[in-house]
């Protein structure tokens, strides 16, 4: 009896493994599945489950995008793929921030960038904020591309023993849920006074965008800190804000938070928009958590079920995150791109992101 | 989308301003006058974009860089770009 033919392809650790194409259909279609029953959004159609089909099943190493369906990128981290040791698989090149912008504008050909400090919390940034809004000025002489500034409001910070709060890890499991509560309550003011303070720093110096990054990262507490922060740049000033999430679903660290009259714990991507969209977010970044255990392909089709519910309803761009561990990516520090291509084009193709 | 080598940075623009990539592709493609296609081709954009002095990716000596070339782009476009406006700002504040 004939061997049945494998297809090299991947795992969600970026491990190599060889799959039969009925494998991958089958992966396809239980990643799919998977999405819908913990959102309440549809499956992929038969023609969008035979598009993955035939990427995944595709000898060739790197796959793209039709002539004509490109989209928009969106940068997090600055220049730290460059310029950092290991932040973002940084390679620590000999160059500063200024350089770096200007090669991620001409030698790579980004449609946007962003200026961020290496440490990219707003708690160490706004020390640093008269510094950063200088890269930022300077570089929007000599740049053509929209430069954004970014960090994340990274409520975690604000915690003991990095800050002055009580920490809700330290007190939840001594069942101190109304302290633990309390503490998250008085934390997220103090971020968002600070995300809001350092945002209009950049105002100054003109920028084109701010990028709040890995929001909800901290739960709860931490969303509603951006979504407030949010909320007052976007009716106050003229500054587009791009919201980009931390993970797919909001951790409900508090449990009783809300925004608009929504419980923000437990939101999915496409709950997740409605809230970004009302706070006037001008770009909405949602994540899908790459699982490890599963292979690529059931990844990115349970990654696009998710985006393609977001996008369905979006009334402003979307740019999902795709990127080690989220989007379909596996979860590695150098990551393929075999894999980042097909992860990166599905999103596209079938989630219908303006962007990632 | 390519950035300054096509007309990434332009659709990027108006997607800041909440359009979505159709729309937005849409809106700067009538602007320049080109199809949906040649807004993503690198050949037909790298010679239309140095005759609108937009700036291009490759290293021109007197072609519009920087705030110039955004200066333009806002014409071009219809929009506001702030470091444009500031600019303007400061050119026209009196010395004393």
């Amino acid at each position: 009896m004939p061997a049945v033919s494998t297809i090299i392809t991947r795992m969600g650790d970026a491990a190599t493994v060889e799959m039969t194409a009925d494998d991958l259909r089958r992966d396809i279609i239980e990643g799919s599945e998977a999405a819908a029953a913990k959102g309440k959004v549809p499956v992929l159609e038969e023609r969008e489950v035979e598009y993955l089909v035939e990427m995944f099943t595709s000898p060739s190493r790197i796959w793209g995008v039709e002539r004509g369906h490109e989209a928009i990128l969106t940068k997090d981290g600055s220049t730290n793929t460059i310029c950092s040791s290991r932040l973002s698989s940084g390679v620590c090149a000999p160059l500063n921030r200024e350089a770096a912008v200007r090669l991620f504008e001409t030698a790579f050909a980004f449609d946007t960038m962003e200026v961020g400090h290496t440490d990219y919390s707003v708690k160490p940034a706004k020390f640093l904020a008269s510094f950063e809004a200088q890269h930022l000025d300077l570089l929007q002489h000599v740049t053509v591309l929209p430069l954004f500034y970014g960090f994340m409001p990274n409520l975690g910070l604000y915690y003991r023993p990095d800050g002055p709060y009580p920490n809700p890890s330290d007190l939840l499991p001594m069942g101190k849920i109304d302290e633990a509560r309390a503490a998250q309550e008085e934390a997220l003011e103090a971020c968002r006074e600070d995300v809001v303070w350092l945002s209009r720093q950049m105002i100054d110096v003109a920028a084109d965008g701010i990028n709040y990054d890995t929001v909800a990262s901290t739960g709860d507490a931490d969303f509603l800190a951006t979504l407030r922060a949010c909320e007052e740049i976007s009716s106050t000033t003229d500054l587009p804000v791009e919201i980009g999430m931390a993970a797919e679903m909001v951790l409900g660290f508090h449990g009783e938070l809300e925004y608009d009259g929504v419980r923000l714990a437990g939101l999915w991507p496409h709950q997740q928009l409605k809230l970004v969209e009302k706070a006037g977010a001008a770009i909405f970044g949602p994540v899908v958590n790459t699982n490890t255990r599963k292979s690529c392909a059931w990844n990115v089709a349970r990654a696009v079920t998710f985006v393609k519910a977001v996008t369905a309803e979006a009334t402003i761009p979307i740019h999902p995150n795709v990127g080690m561990g989220v989007g379909g990516v596996p979860t590695c520090e150098v990551v393929p791109a075999d894999m980042v291509s097909r992860a990166s084009a599905a999103m596209i193709e079938i989630g219908k992101a303006d962007g990632l | 989308m390519g950035g300054i080598k096509t007309t990434g940075d332009l659709v990027a623009r108006m997607q800041l301003n909440k359009m979505r990539l159709p729309e937005a592709k849409r809106y700067v493609a009538d602007k320049l006058g080109v199809s949906l296609l040649d807004l993503s081709d690198s050949t037909v954009m790298r010679t239309l974009r140095e005759d609108l002095d937009i700036g291009v990716v490759t290293a021109v000596p007197g072609l519009s860089k920087g705030l110039e070339a955004k200066a333009r782009i806002a014409e071009l476009l219809d929009i506001r770009i702030n470091c444009v406006e500031r600019m303007k700002e400061k050119i026209g504040a009196p010395l004393r």
